[in-house]
C-alpha cells in the first residue's frame, strides 16, 4: 500500500540536499565502474544484441522451454512446484517448511520472495526468516525494505549500519569501520548458517535443456545456507529461463559488469541435483507475468536479469531513493513492470522520468525501457489514471496548439499577461517559479519577426 | 486445472510470435596475447593471489606447516597427499572449523580471474564456502580467454553442483566500502602448475 | 534546397532570437528557406504527458503546412525526435515523407550540408550541455554509456568558431531535468538535477552554457537567473550565426 506517489517522496528525499548528493554520487560512481569495465570489452554491443536476441526468443518459446525445464529438474531430483501468484508461492514454502518442522531458515537475495511479501508472512506462522546478504540483513534488522535490488542498503551510510549493529549485534557504539562491522555480520551470520534447517535462495539463471539453475552472489551466502542446510528452494519467476548452458557465458559476461562493473561475481553456483540426503525445491512463479507476456509493448521488460544498471544510471533514482518508488522493484524496471501489477497504485511511476533514454542504453538485454515509460503513460491516462486537472489540462492545450489563431492569440496574450502582469507567475501557485525564473517574454513572436523582416 | 496447467496455459497463449535463436560467433570476442598474465591480473585486482609453481612441493609445505600450526588443512587433492573422504558426509557444525581447503579447478578463465570447481573435487560442497582461506590448483594449459572457451570446454552440469570462483568472498554494502572475506573464504591463492 | 523551417512553439514566443539565427545560418549556407506561417506546435507537450491521442489536432496542421520542401529543418532536437516518431496523419505518404526528412540543425548542417567551415566567431568560454532527445533519440553525438566511436556534430560545428573556448561537464550527456511537463510535476528532482548541471559547468568556469535544445536551455536559465548567476545561456544556433559577414 503506498503512502506517497513519486514526486512527494522525492521531495522529501531531497530536501536533504547533502545527502542527496552523496546518494547520487554513490550510485554514479558504480555507473563510472561499469562504464570502465563495458569500455576494456570491445564486442559489448555484440553481446547484449545476443543476450536480447537469446531472451527474445526464449520469450516466445517459453511454454515448451518451461515444460523442458521442468522435466529435466524433475529427473535430477529437484521436485517443482507453481505458483499462480504471491499467494500460492507463499503457501507452497510454509508447507515445506511445516513438512521438515522447519522454525529456523536463512534467505539469500531474491527480489520475488520480497514481491510476494514472504519474510513477514513466515513470521507470522512462527518461523524465523534471517536474510543473509549483508545489505538485506541491515534493512531485515532496521524493519525497512531494500532501496536497490543489487544494493539493498545504498540509501544508508556507516553510521546508520553501525547503530543497528550496535543495537541487534552488540558491536560497539559509534564503531563506523565497515571492516568491523561486516566481520560482526559475518560471525553472526554463519552461526545462522550453521543452525538453519532449511535455506532459501533466488534464481538467476534456470537452464531449460539440463534443469539446472545459477546462483550469483558476491559473499557466498546463498552457498554457505543452500550446502548446510537439509531443504534447500529455489523461487524464480518464469521469464528467468534460458534455453541452454552455452548461453550462460553470454549472460554471465553481461550480469556483474552491468551491475557494479565487476568482471564476475565472486560466486556463479550452478545447481543441478541435490546432494545426497538433501530435499531440493523449485518454486516457479506467475504473480502478473503471464498478463505482462501478453502485452505487446511491455513484454520486453521480462527479459530483464536484475543487473540495476538502469538504477544507477537514472539520474532521477540517483535523486530520489529506491523508496520513493513505493515497490519491490524501483528504478526505471520498476516503472516498467509494476503499473502491470497494479496500474492505479503505480500510475506515478512511469512519470518519475524525464525520458532520458540512459537506461535503455546501459540494459544488457536491450530493454526499451524509455520507449515502454512512454507507452505506460498512453496506456495509464487511458485508463484515467491521470489527474483530472491534468488532463483537463492537456486537453486544453491540445485544443490551443491544433488551431493557428488561436495559439498566436494565446501566446500573444500570455506574453502581455507576463510583462505587464507579473505577479501572476511569480508566486507559490506556480510550480516553475519555485525555484527558477520565468522566461523573458518578448513582445514580438519569430511569426511577428518574419512577417516583418522576411515575408516579401 | 493444477497452478501448472493454468500458468502453462497462459504463457503459451500469450507468448509472442516466434523469434529465432541468434548464431554466436565465438570469434568475434575478446583474445588476450597472453591468457596467464590476463588471468593473473584480473585475479589480483579482485582480491585473489596468483603463484606459478612448478610443482606441488610448497603447497605441501604450506599444508604441512599448517597443521602444525594446530590449524584444520582439508585437502582434496589426491596427489597433495590423503584425503579424507568421511568429510563427504560432514555437516556444518563439523566443518565450522576448517581453515584452508586445498582443492583442484577444473578451467581458469582470464576474462575474469575465475575457476570452475566441480563438485567431484569438493569432497563436500560447503568446503570451498566454509572455510576461511581457499586454495585451488589449476593447471596453467587450462586457463582460457573468456567464458564463451570455458562453456565450450567444460560441462557445467555434468555433475550435482559445481561453482565458478573469482577470488574470495566480499561485499561492499556498507557504505560502498570493499570488504574482503564476507561469508566464503577470506582469501583466494590459485597455484598455476 | 528548399528547407522549412520548423520553429517550435516555446521558440517562436519565448525566444525568437534562436529562430532567426537559425534561418540566417541556413540562408548563408545557401538554403531557401520558408516558414509555413500557420505551423503551431509539434504535439510533444500532450504526447509525452500521455495524451498522444489528442495530438492529432496539431499532428494535422503540421502536415498541412510542412508540404512542398526538401527537408524541415528545426532548432530542437526533442521535437524533431518526436515528429520522427510519432507523427502520424491521414495523409499517410506526406506524413512518411516529413519523418524521413526532418532533421535538427545541427544534424542538418552535418550530414546534409556537409559544412567543413563557418564563418562564425565567439570568444568565450562556452560549456556544452548535449540534450537527451537529440543525442539518444536523434545520435547528434555518441553517449557514454555505449561502446561505440566518439562523435559529436554539435562539438564538430562549434570548433569551427573561432576563438571559442569549449568545456564539456564531467558528467557528460546527464539529463538536465527539464523532461517535459516533468519540470512541474516532479518540480524538486527537476530542479535538482538543473542545479547539478550547472554546478559542473561553473566548475569550469563558463560564461556560457550551450545546447541544441532551448527547453533544456530555458529551464537552467531559469535557475541560473535564481541563482544570481552571471552565466548566461545561448542556443547553438546562436553562437553558429554570430558575427556572420
Amino acid at each position: 500500500m503506498k503512502t506517497q506517489d513519486h514526486a512527494k517522496a522525492a521531495e522529501a528525499f531531497i530536501k536533504d540536499e547533502p545527502r542527496t548528493d552523496w546518494h547520487d554520487e554513490t550510485l554514479w560512481f558504480i555507473r563510472t565502474k561499469r562504464d570502465k569495465s563495458v569500455h576494456g570489452i570491445p564486442e559489448w554491443e555484440q553481446l547484449r544484441q545476443w543476450a536480447s536476441d537469446i531472451k527474445d526468443h526464449t520469450l516466445s518459446n517459453l511454454s515448451n522451454y518451461l515444460i523442458e525445464f521442468e522435466k529435466n529438474a524433475t529427473a535430477n531430483g529437484i521436485t517443482v512446484h507453481w505458483a499462480q501468484d504471491a499467494k500460492e508461492h507463499n503457501d507452497i514454502i510454509l508447507e515445506i517448511a511445516r513438512g521438515h518442522n522447519v522454525k529456523r531458515m536463512v534467505k539469500s537475495k531474491s527480489m520475488l520472495t520480497e514481491e510476494c511479501h514472504l519474510n513477514p508472512f513466515l513470521m507470522e506462522h512462527g518461523i524465523e526468516v534471517v536474510d543473509t546478504d549483508l545489505g538485506e540483513r541491515i534493512v531485515q534488522l532496521r524493519h525497512e525494505p531494500p532501496s536497490h535490488i543489487v544494493l539493498p542498503a545504498i540509501h544508508l551510510k556507516k553510521q546508520d549500519v553501525s547503530e543497528t549493529f550496535h543495537e541487534f549485534l552488540h558491536t560497539e557504539k559509534g564503531n563506523n569501520d565497515p571492516q568491523y562491522l561486516a566481520e560482526a555480520a559475518r560471525q553472526h551470520l554463519r552461526n545462522k548458517f550453521i543452525e538453519s534447517q532449511l535455506s532459501l535462495t533466488g534464481v538467476n539463471f534456470a537452464v531449460a535443456e539440463t534443469g539446472g539453475f545459477v546462483v550469483c552472489t558476491n559473499e557466498g551466502n546463498a552457498d554457505m545456507g543452500a550446502h548446510a542446510a537439509a531443504v534447500h528452494i529455489a523461487c524464480m519467476g518464469i521469464e528467468k529461463i534460458i534455453p541452454k548452458a552455452e548461453h550462460l557465458s553470454i549472460f554471465l559476461r553481461l550480469l556483474a559488469r552491468s551491475a557494479t562493473g565487476q568482471p564476475i561475481t565472486t560466486y556463479s553456483s550452478h545447481f543441478h541435483k541435490p546432494r545426497p540426503g538433501q530435499q531440493m525445491h523449485l518454486v516457479i512463479v506467475d504473480n502478473g507475468r503471464t498478463k505482462q507476456l501478453g502485452r505487446a509493448d511491455f513484454k520486453n521488460s521480462l527479459k530483464c536479469i536484475r543487473c540495476a544498471a538502469c538504477f544507477n544510471t537514472c539520474p532521477v533514482y540517483r535523486r530520489s531513493g529506491g523508496h520513493s518508488y513505493h515497490s519491490t522493484v524501483a528504478g526505471p524496471i520498476g516503472a516498467i513492470l509494476n503499473p502491470n501489477l497494479n496500474m492505479k497504485e503505480n500510475a506515478d511511476l512511469p512519470f518519475a522520468s524525464t525520458l532520458c533514454g540512459s537506461c535503455s542504453n546501459v540494459c544488457p538485454v536491450k530493454i526499451d525501457i524509455h520507449d515502454q515509460l512512454w507507452k505506460w503513460r498512453q496506456e495509464i491516462s487511458a485508463e484515467g489514471h491521470v489527474a483530472t486537472v491534468k488532463k483537463a489540462g492537456m486537453k486544453g492545450m491540445a485544443f490551443i496548439l491544433s488551431r493557428p489563431g488561436l495559439y498566436r492569440f494565446s501566446g500573444k496574450m500570455g506574453r502581455w499577461i507576463m510583462r505587464k502582469m507579473p505577479f501572476l507567475f511569480r508566486n507559490k501557485l506556480n510550480p516553475w517559479y519555485k525555484q527558477r525564473e520565468m522566461p523573458k517574454a518578448p513582445a514580438k513572436s519569430f511569426r511577428d519577426w518574419y512577417i516583418k523582416n522576411k515575408k516579401s | 486445472m493444477s497452478a501448472r496447467e493454468d500458468i502453462l496455459k497462459a504463457v503459451a497463449a500469450n507468448q509472442p510470435s516466434s523469434k529465432l535463436l541468434p548464431v554466436v560467433d565465438i570469434s568475434a570476442v575478446i583474445a588476450y596475447d597472453d591468457v596467464i598474465k590476463q588471468f593473473t591480473t584480473v585475479l589480483e585486482s579482485i582480491g585473489g593471489k596468483v603463484i606459478s609453481i612448478p610443482d606441488l612441493q610448497s603447497v605441501k609445505e604450506e599444508m604441512a606447516t599448517g597443521t602444525q600450526q594446530g590449524k584444520v588443512m582439508v585437502n582434496a587433492i589426491p596427489e597433495l597427499g590423503t584425503i579424507d573422504q568421511t568429510l563427504a558426509e560432514a555437516t556444518a557444525h563439523q566443518l565450522a572449523a576448517v581453515d584452508t581447503f586445498f582443492t583442484k579447478g577444473i578451467i581458469g578463465v582470464a576474462e575474469n580471474g575465475s575457476v570452475w570447481v566441480a563438485e567431484s573435487n569438493m569432497l563436500n560442497r560447503l568446503l570451498p564456502f566454509i572455510c576461511q582461506h581457499l586454495v585451488l590448483l589449476v593447471e596453467k594449459k587450462n586457463i582460457v580467454a573468456t567464458m564463451h572457451h570455458a562453456y565450450q570446454q567444460v560441462d557445467t552440469f555434468s555433475e550435482g553442483f559445481g561453482a565458478f570462483i573469482a577470488g574470495p568472498s566480499k561485499t561492499a554494502d556498507i557504505e560502498q566500502s570493499l570488504v574482503i572475506g564476507a561469508h566464503g573464504a577470506r582469501s583466494l591463492v590459485v597455484y598455476l602448475l | 534546397m528548399r528547407v522549412g523551417l520548423f520553429v517550435p512553439c516555446y521558440i517562436d514566443q519565448f525566444y525568437p532570437q534562436v529562430a532567426v539565427a537559425t534561418l540566417q545560418i541556413l540562408e548563408k549556407l545557401g538554403c531557401e528557406v520558408v516558414f509555413p506561417l500557420n505551423q503551431t506546435c509539434c504535439g510533444q507537450p500532450m504526447a509525452n504527458s500521455g495524451f498522444a491521442s489528442l495530438s492529432k489536432g496539431c499532428d494535422a496542421n503540421f502536415v498541412k503546412n510542412f508540404t512542398d520542401v526538401d527537408y524541415i529543418v528545426s532548432s530542437s532536437g526533442s521535437c524533431v525526435l518526436h515528429i520522427k516518431e510519432h507523427l502520424h496523419d491521414k495523409n499517410k505518404q506526406q506524413a512518411s515523407f516529413i519523418r524521413s526528412h526532418i532533421y535538427e540543425l545541427t544534424e542538418f548542417l552535418t550530414d546534409i550540408l556537409k559544412v567543413k567551415n563557418i564563418e562564425a566567431s565567439f570568444p568565450h568560454k562556452v560549456g556544452l550541455h548535449i540534450s537527451c532527445h537529440g543525442q539518444r533519440g536523434l545520435h547528434v553525438s555518441s553517449m557514454t554509456e555505449l561502446v561505440a566511436p566518439s562523435f559529436s556534430k554539435p562539438e564538430q560545428l562549434l570548433s569551427m568558431v573561432k576563438g571559442l573556448q569549449l568545456t564539456l561537464p564531467v558528467r557528460p550527456d546527464e539529463c538536465c531535468g527539464f523532461g517535459g511537463t516533468f519540470c512541474v510535476f516532479e518540480e524538486a528532482v527537476s530542479v535538482k538535477m538543473g542545479k547539478d548541471r550547472i554546478t559542473e559547468h561553473n566548475a569550469n568556469e563558463v560564461e556560457y552554457i550551450t545546447g541544441i535544445d532551448t527547453s533544456c536551455l530555458m529551464h537552467l536559465e531559469g535557475i541560473l537567473k535564481r541563482q544570481g548567476s552571471n552565466v548566461k545561456t545561448i542556443h547553438i544556433a546562436e553562437i553558429l550565426n554570430s558575427q556572420l559577414a
